[in-house]
Parts: C-alpha cells; sequence; structure tokens
C-alpha cells in the first residue's frame, strides 16, 4: 500500500448548474500527491483552486471522477466515515483561523481530540501537549480574541495536528498575517512535514509558500495548468518577482 | 487510515459532552442568551400572572361576602361573568406564547447563522450531524427552561403581590393552594412544550450544514 499516493484524483469535475447552463468549476482534473510532499496549489480566485482543495479534503464530493484517499476512494464512504477520515487523517487549517471565539486555546484544540473519542480530560492532556509543540504552553486559558493573529494560527495548528494526521490542508494559511508571521506559520508547517512526516497541502496566493514547497501545482480555468518541483519554479519565479523567493 | 482493512465510523459522543460545549457557550454568550430567554421569560410570566390573579379572584369570589364582594367589584372584577377564564384573554394568552414561540426560534435561527462557520469547522474537525443536532437542541432547550423558571417567578410574585394589594388579608385567609399550584404546573408544562418545539428546527437546520460552509463564508 505504501506506493499509493497519499492522493490520487481520477478525472475529476465538478460542476455547477446556473438556470439551463453548466458551470465547470474544475474540469477533468487527475492528480497524484506523495506521502510526505509539501504541496502548494497556486491560482487566483476562481480559478477552481479552492474547489479542488476542498476535494481533495473531504469536503465536498465531485460530480465526476474520483478522489482515493490512502487507497480508498472517497465516494464509496458513508457520511459518518467520512467524518472518521476529516477527524483522525486530515488537519485543517484556515486563512480565517476558524477557532471556536467562546473556547479558550486549550478547549479549541481539546474539542478536535474529544470528536476522535478521547474523554475531555485525556483531550485536555493531549491538547496540552499539542499547544506545547506550537510553542503555546502559556496560552492555553486564553480565547482566541485575547491571542494575536499569528498565535490563533498556531493554536489552529494544534488542533490540526493533536489527533496525528497523515495530511494537514491549509486554505491560504498566511493570508492574514503579516510577513514576518507568516514566514513563522510556513516553518511551523514545514516542521510538521519534517518532524511527524505529515504531507502538507497547501492553497496559496502567497509566493513564500513556495520556498518550503516540494511540489507546486498550478490551477487555471478549472484545469491543472503545470505542475513542477520547487527547484524549477525557483527560476521561473524569480524572473518574474525576483526577490520574493531569495 | 493505510492498515485498516475498512474505514470505520466516527464516534458519537455522548449527550454529556455534547452538554458541557452548550453549557459554555451559553455563559460566555451571556447577553445574547438573556435576550433569547426575555422572550420566554415574559411570555409565561404572563401566562403564570393571569392564571394566578384568575385563582384567587376566582376562589373569593366563591366567598361571596359583601365586604370582599365590594373590594372585587373596586378591583374591576365581574363578580357574575368572572367564574371561568375570559375566552378572549385565552386568545390573548395564546397570542402571547406563540410570539414567544416565533421569537425563540428566529432568535436561534439568527445564532445558527451566525455561527455557520463554526458548524462547518466542527464538521472538518469531525463532528458528526448528531453532535451538531444536540448542542443547539440543547442550548435552545436550555434557554426555554431557564426562561420558563424565571417567568414562572416573576409571573407569580407579580400576581400573588397584586392580588394581595387589592385584596388584603382575604387572599391569605381563602388561599387556593391546589389551584395556584395546578397553575403553576400548567405553566411550567407549557413553557416546556414551548422550549422544545423551538429548539427543533434551529437545531435540525444547524445540523445540515457541511463542512465545505466553514471555508465559504466570508468574516
Amino acid at each position: 500500500m505504501t506506493s499509493e499516493p497519499i492522493i490520487r484524483t481520477v478525472n475529476i469535475s465538478k460542476i455547477y448548474k446556473i438556470g439551463e447552463e453548466e458551470l465547470y468549476a474544475l474540469r477533468d482534473v487527475s492528480l497524484e500527491i506523495r506521502r510526505n510532499e509539501y504541496v502548494s496549489i497556486m491560482g487566483p480566485s476562481g480559478s477552481g483552486k479552492s474547489t479542488f482543495f476542498n476535494m481533495v479534503g473531504a469536503l465536498d464530493k465531485p460530480s465526476k471522477g474520483d478522489v482515493f484517499m490512502a487507497g480508498y476512494r472517497l465516494t464509496d464512504l458513508s457520511p459518518s466515515q467520512l467524518a472518521w477520515v476529516r477527524c483522525h487523517n486530515i488537519g485543517y487549517v484556515f486563512q480565517s483561523f476558524n477557532l471556536i471565539p467562546t473556547m479558550t486555546a486549550l478547549e479549541n484544540v481539546a474539542i478536535a481530540r474529544i470528536f476522535s473519542g478521547r474523554t475531555p480530560s485525556e483531550a485536555r492532556k493531549d491538547a496540552a501537549e499539542a499547544l506545547g509543540q506550537v510553542g503555546l504552553s502559556d496560552r492555553l486559558e486564553h480565547v482566541p480574541g485575547a491571542l494575536s493573529g499569528g498565535q490563533q494560527q498556531r493554536v489552529a495548528i494544534a488542533r490540526a495536528i493533536v489527533n496525528k494526521p497523515s495530511i494537514i490542508l491549509a486554505d491560504e494559511p498566511t493570508g492574514n498575517l503579516d510577513l514576518h508571521t507568516g514566514e513563522e506559520i510556513i516553518k511551523l508547517l514545514s516542521d510538521m512535514k519534517t518532524n511527524f512526516g505529515i504531507t502538507i497541502i497547501t492553497a496559496t496566493h502567497d509566493t513564500k509558500m513556495l520556498s518550503a514547497s516540494d511540489t507546486v501545482v498550478w490551477i487555471k480555468d478549472g484545469r491543472v495548468d503545470r505542475v513542477a518541483a520547487r527547484s524549477d519554479v525557483k527560476i521561473e519565479v524569480g524572473s518574474i518577482d525576483g526577490s520574493t523567493l531569495a | 487510515m493505510d492498515e485498516l482493512d475498512r474505514i470505520p465510523d466516527q464516534t458519537v459522543i455522548p449527550w454529556s459532552v455534547a452538554f458541557s460545549v452548550s453549557w459554555g457557550s451559553l455563559r460566555r454568550r451571556f447577553f445574547r442568551s438573556l435576550i433569547t430567554m426575555a422572550g420566554v421569560i415574559l411570555a409565561i410570566a404572563f401566562l403564570t400572572y393571569m392564571l394566578v390573579t384568575d385563582d384567587v379572584t376566582n376562589a373569593l369570589i366563591l366567598v361571596n361576602q359583601d365586604q370582599l364582594n365590594i373590594l372585587l367589584q373596586k378591583a374591576d372584577v365581574d363578580i357574575i361573568a368572572a367564574t371561568g377564564t375570559d375566552k378572549r384573554m385565552m386568545l390573548l394568552i395564546g397570542l402571547s406564547l406563540f410570539t414567544c414561540l416565533v421569537g425563540i426560534i428566529n432568535s436561534m435561527l439568527m445564532s445558527v447563522t451566525e455561527r455557520i462557520r463554526e458548524i462547518g469547522t466542527m464538521k472538518c474537525l469531525g463532528a458528526l450531524s448528531t453532535f451538531i443536532l444536540k448542542i443547539y437542541f440543547i442550548e435552545s432547550a436550555l434557554q426555554g427552561v431557564i426562561g420558563t423558571l424565571i417567568g414562572l417567578l416573576v409571573g407569580f410574585v407579580v400576581g400573588f403581590g397584586i392580588s394581595v394589594h387589592s385584596f388584603h388579608g382575604y387572599v391569605w385567609q381563602y388561599l387556593p393552594v391546589v389551584e395556584i399550584l395546578k397553575s403553576l404546573g400548567i405553566s411550567a408544562v407549557i413553557g416546556a412544550l414551548i422550549s422544545v418545539v423551538a429548539a427543533i428546527a434551529p437545531a435540525q437546520w444547524a445540523s445540515a450544514k457541511e463542512p465545505v460552509d466553514a471555508m465559504r463564508v466570508e468574516q
């Protein structure tokens, strides 16, 4: 099974019907993502990037085609099994952090652990450990409103790793952060890949993200426009936007 | 996931955990919860007030004593017609309860709309629809139950206070204890029914949200 890519999409399309017209948000996208790979999905707004991201994240189903995760076809799974996959196999990191405002940092992380079937006291213990791993041991009882953007995103990363997933899906994780904090978050995600062997998939506009990536996928008009290894990207982007990747 | 023959079903979270999540949410959104509860408090207080004052006046009418009848007439009680609850009054009470029901549903639906992203996020973390259903049901029902208890207390105190003010010691002398207890029971049951009925629609609506909604909604 290890030769199987962690995610494989086979000719997936997403079609929205607007009146009589069919609008393709994605058209016949086939892509493989290997284990322990750091993949950045690039593309302008409306390119189908988010739609693709939602498909590989088991958040939405394609209208045509199949998504395989570790060899399992996601369309074959029941809602309860899909919830299991989201809980145990995928950690989600969002652009606007999506922390629950009425819960403390510890509770925000612990709730994800509770969903995996742990008791509340076990969950709190594991959550404290995960928050320690992202450098927030001294912020356990703070509510999101009392944390900076960077700290909130760290809580979100702790929440994403608390169930020891094999994939982290990060949707524009640096989009709401300043340059320096954004770089810290990219490094943290990169460390998660190195230290825990987690596959990282990010959707991004941010060229800074590319420096940490192994592979970059461009999506344009609902199709995969190009897939490139990071080394190739550096030269090309460098010629367009010289200083960004230096 | 690799070593599994079959993807297991997601763990069902017990009611006790759902209760603690709902209670935490209510506590931290205290003023918002208070506004939702205000509708229930007012409607149940009004109902209890009407029933309790009606019980007291009915008991006093039956005494049929001259001095007491003068007091009753002074308080605008129609001694002949008031043996039995006024139909128009019942309609008024019914309408106020209906308004309360619509109010609490509206308030909870707004709360669901505000928290679509929160619900979507929970589903991304592995929450089942039944868990979302549980937490919204508990939250809405708790507001209803607490509102009902406060409404009962307020309605009783005001109704009884006004009766004592109008009829002085006669109220204590001819206190219709059983009837008042029955009225409080009726108010409590109606309050509980409203709370449960009002909790169902918002909870179902919340649980039907898809995880992808967490990504879609702008802040």
